[in-house]
């Protein structure tokens, strides 16, 4: 029973925390259910679907298939970490609301953590390369379109550019 | 006034862009027992024996419930309304666990655990023998004498067989020089696939139980909880929360009685059921496999003579939503294309696989994969142009169906082939692709779609609505139709708004997760049904409201009621347009007064006893590799015409999503099962292709606004319509690209590249080979 719990020190949305974890838990568990960050779905648990998806150390995982104790020392982002001081969201947030590309919300947040990881590349991608980096993400409610053209809006403003009028 | 007809922002995105919208398993909490099922490992058999032994021994595991436990109550699952004629009742043939098990995936014993890891430990602990019986994954072959017997109550295995006969078939057919084209097709069994998996939870409150569950249609689970377990229906609550997605899947009653039974068993203990997705794939429901046989009679200038259907319904295991979707699809053949003698006959037959219900379009994506892969069958047969004979062949302007009472009011079809002709370039591109050589080729396909608005006369249509104003002039608005995902929510809040005279659709707060302690009594998110159906409520609700708001405002303002409105949130008179008071003026007096207090609310009931019929049509451009047996759509358009739109982005996205799942449909979805054991074999979203961010090109969606006469905002079915006509529509294409006709779904590789060898397009060195085998 002792080797079953570990004491891990991380850090989550910026802020330095400790926790107990379970060693046969995912990142998932842990997120949902010790520190009930709603943002982070479960859709297959197995890494196919990327609703759990979340930036550890900069790059996006799915956390389902990442084990809590594994995010020892790591620096975890989660979708609540986009909220700005005084509750505003982020470009890429009301970008999906814009472009109505929200419906069930299942997959949104996983999708909008992705699209950071894309931002903040601070590089131009063309509509292909924007559709195969987030291709790791399921969604079953928008054909992807809106979702496209909020990542991609974002994408421009960023960088400070005109977006091209054709698809 | 004039939120109806916006895009406006969706009143839950703020909160599903930050994670803060709540789905079931935020809501459970984590005290919850789990429970895991023991599923059956062979496809038919009897359970003898369950050995728990070892299950319950494991350390955290609180009980094993074996089918020899449960009560002896088979209950139905379809989502649809009670019916007080039992004739007209679902089938009930299940129990909460099963000693006949009927297929590889059925469920026959529950663990319940203080967590997962020791209830999933137990689930392989639990040791069944059973006695295997043979078994049938086919329609057809489950229908030859002598077949597996599934279900005790129905020999011969057809759930049901109905008919329609219309003139003369055999008589008209004898007409000298028809030509005759004979085909069949076959659509594959597929599943929803929506992000948040099915779950439940449940527990004892003061005697009753409450249950919180991912469901479309929480009144209707009320019901078939009380039936399962033998309790009156107000023993019974469901909740259910904002739900990651269900294009029919959750229109089924799932888990929710089997939940609800063991935390009755437990004392009334918080018990959880979440499925995994494998369990999702198998143990839920899927689309019908429907096999079809169309035999058309026209005369060599494209006119119908005679037609005739026979479509055979693959439901699986149990009976769920049964014969309803192949009826449905056998229902619009008449209708699509009117033709004097018709003779149809749908079957929908038992089989030991996984078990079908309801799924976004409701039988009308298998038909229309038969209907209109046939009419570009007949028009190559008879050397005309599909759109052509489109045109000529097509349900006509004026047309009433003598049933359903459904009239067509307007030239939809023409319409909106216009539209979507127009944008694809389609004319020049058909004629350029018709006689290509060479490895890669192009094709351009068109398909129509038929599609109604909600249930009605089948069975009962019906909305209610309870509208509630606050101090400041803003109004709570409840129905029982549900938000899943579509965007509901904030159609009604447009509507509301303008039928009670809100100026701004955000001051109407629909109460979004529907209680059946709370909400008014309903139906559910089903059948493209609930704008429809709540345009009636909501209208008639918020006269309701207003005429109270101005009986008050003539106490306050002494001015007769006829000449006052509420326009834009302000009492109006109407005489010289003068603003005589805010409404959050009239509301606060109305809460406080020392002289009159009241609370301004309404609450109402309709009942819709129309229907309308809502058409369309997909165009899709595909690119053949022909050596390496790959289509892909390269362009394509769904134009619908579901009415006035009350929310066009919202229209749109919606449109989006039904032809990704249409192009999945089309291109890649099958779940396939392995024919020596029954057993699923791509139960995941790994081997199970459903399309991703790379499958499909731009989307494009388009409206026709023909404003639908019986709805009180001119709006009709859009949910469901927009996966209807893009499988089709792809597989007209290839046809076009190709001259060959491809009669299966999907359109993968593997069916092309049998086609294409049998068509001498490729070689296949082994094909010879394989045919002695």
């Amino acid at each position: 029973m002792k080797d079953q719990f570990r004491l891990i020190e991380f850090n989550l949305n910026g802020k330095d925390v400790a926790k107990m974890v379970d060693c046969r838990a995912s990142l998932t568990d842990m997120l949902r259910d010790d520190y009930r960050m709603t943002s982070v779905k479960k859709g297959c648990e197995v890494g196919e679907c990327g609703a759990c998806n979340v930036i550890i150390d900069g790059e996006c995982y799915n956390s389902c298939i990442y084990l809590a104790v594994w995010a020892k020392g790591k620096k975890i982002r989660t979708l609540e970490s986009l909220l700005g001081p005084n509750g505003e969201l982020s470009d890429i947030q009301q970008a999906f609301i814009d472009e109505t590309a929200v419906q069930c919300g299942f997959c949104t947040p996983g999708f909008i953590m992705t699209a950071i990881e894309i931002l903040e590349t601070g590089k131009e991608y063309s509509d292909d390369e924007l559709r195969k980096q987030l291709s790791g993400h399921l969604c079953r409610c928008t054909g992807y379109e809106n979702i496209l053209r909020a990542v991609k809006k974002t994408m421009y403003k960023r960088l400070g550019k005109p977006m091209p009028t054709a698809t | 006034m004039g939120n109806v007809g916006k895009s406006v922002t969706r009143i839950d995105a703020f909160d599903k862009v930050t994670g803060r919208a709540k789905y079931t398993d935020d809501l459970c909490d984590k005290s919850a027992l789990v429970i895991k099922i023991v599923h059956s490992t062979i496809a038919h058999g009897h359970v003898k024996k369950v050995d728990i032994a070892e299950a319950e021994a494991v350390p955290g595991v609180v009980k094993v419930f074996t089918c020899f436990d449960v009560p002896d109550i088979p209950f139905p699952t379809a989502g649809h309304p009670w019916s007080t004629e039992e004739s007209h009742q679902d089938t009930a043939d299940r129990k909460l666990l099963n000693a006949h098990v009927r297929y590889h995936g059925d469920e026959v014993a529950a663990v319940v655990a203080e967590n997962e890891v020791a209830a999933a430990q137990a689930v392989r602990l639990v040791k069944v023998d059973y006695e295997e019986l043979p078994f049938v994954l086919d329609p057809q072959e489950a229908m030859k004498e002598g077949a597996p017997q599934i279900q005790e109550d129905f020999p011969g295995n057809v759930l049901k067989h109905t008919s329609i006969n219309n003139g003369n078939y055999e008589e008209a057919i004898k007409e000298p020089g028809l030509i005759c084209v004979d085909k069949w097709y076959d659509t594959a069994t597929v599943q929803h696939c929506h992000i948040e998996n099915h779950i439940v939870f449940a527990q004892g409150e003061n005697g009753r139980l409450v249950i919180t569950s991912s469901t479309q249609i929480p009144h209707i689970v009320r019901r078939t909880v009380g039936q399962a377990l033998g309790m009156p229906w107000g023993k019974i609550r469901i909740i259910k929360p904002y739900i990651g997605g269900g294009f029919g899947n959750k229109q089924d009653t799932l888990y929710e009685p089997l939940a609800a039974w063991v935390s009755q068993q437990l004392g009334g203990r918080l018990v959880k059921l979440d499925c995994t997705r494998e369990e999702t794939f198998v143990s839920n429901r899927v689309r019908h496999a429907i096999r079809s046989h169309i035999v058309s009679w026209l005369r060599p200038d494209g006119t119908f003579v005679a037609r005739k259907l026979e479509a055979f319904s693959d439901q699986g295991a149990y009976a769920s939503h049964g014969h309803s979707i192949v009826a449905k699809g056998m229902g619009c053949f008449p209708q699509m294309y009117p033709c004097p003698n018709i003779q149809a006959d749908a079957y929908t037959v038992y089989t030991n696989k996984a078990v079908s219900g309801a799924m976004r379009g409701y039988g009308i994506p298998q038909a229309m994969f038969a209907v209109e892969s046939h009419t570009d069958d007949i028009c190559k047969a008879l050397n005309m142009d599909p759109e052509g004979f489109r045109r000529k062949n097509i349900m006509p302007v004026g047309f009433k169906d003598g049933f359903s009472k459904n009239e067509n009011y307007y030239d939809s079809f023409g319409q909106c082939a216009d539209k979507a002709m127009a944008y694809m370039d389609y004319r020049n591109k058909y004629e350029a692709y018709k006689n290509q050589t060479g490895p890669i080729r192009k094709g351009i396909g068109l398909s129509y779609f038929w599609y109604n608005t909600g249930v009605w006369p089948i069975s009962l249509e019906h909305s209610s609505c309870r509208m509630v104003m606050n101090q400041d002039g803003s109004m709570q608005l409840q129905v029982a139709e549900t938000e899943i995902g579509q965007g509901a929510d904030t159609a009604y809040a447009q509507m509301g708004a303008d039928a009670v005279g809100i100026k701004d659709y955000r001051d109407v707060h629909v109460v979004s997760s529907q209680d059946t302690d709370v909400t008014p009594f309903g139906l559910g998110a089903y059948a493209s049904r609930q704008t429809y159906v709540c345009g009636f409520s909501i209208r008639q609700t918020g006269e309701i409201l207003k005429n109270k708001i101005l009986a008050y405002a003539h106490e306050l303002t002494r001015m007769p009621v006829d000449t006052l409105d509420v326009v834009d949130s302000n009492i109006v008179r109407k005489t010289d347009s003068r603003v005589l008071m805010p409404l959050s003026e009239l509301c606060t007096e109305a809460f406080y007064s020392l002289s009159h207090s009241e609370h301004l609310t309404a609450e109402s009931t309709y009942q819709i006893k129309s229907n309308a019929y809502s058409f369309g049509c997909c165009i899709a451009e595909v690119e053949v590799d022909i050596p390496l047996c790959k289509a892909q759509v390269t362009k394509i358009i769904n134009v619908h015409d579901c009415g006035s739109l009350i929310n066009p982005a919202l229209a749109e996205a919606q449109v989006h999503g039904g032809m990704s799942m249409g192009i999945g449909y089309g291109m890649s979805e099958q779940l396939l099962f392995d024919p020596k054991t029954g057993k699923a074999l791509n139960d995941n979203l790994l081997d199970y292709k459903l399309s991703t961010f790379m499958d499909h090109p731009h989307l494009e969606a388009q409206f026709v606004e023909n404003a639908e006469p019986t709805s009180p905002y001119g709006t009709k079915a859009l949910g469901e319509p927009p996966a209807c006509p893009v499988a089709p529509a792809i597989r007209n294409a290839i046809l076009n690209a190709t001259g060959v006709a491809i009669d299966k779904l999907p359109l993968n590789p593997h069916v092309l590249f049998e086609r294409f060898s049998e068509e001498g397009l490729i070689n296949d060195p082994w094909r010879e080979v394989k045919a002695h085998v």
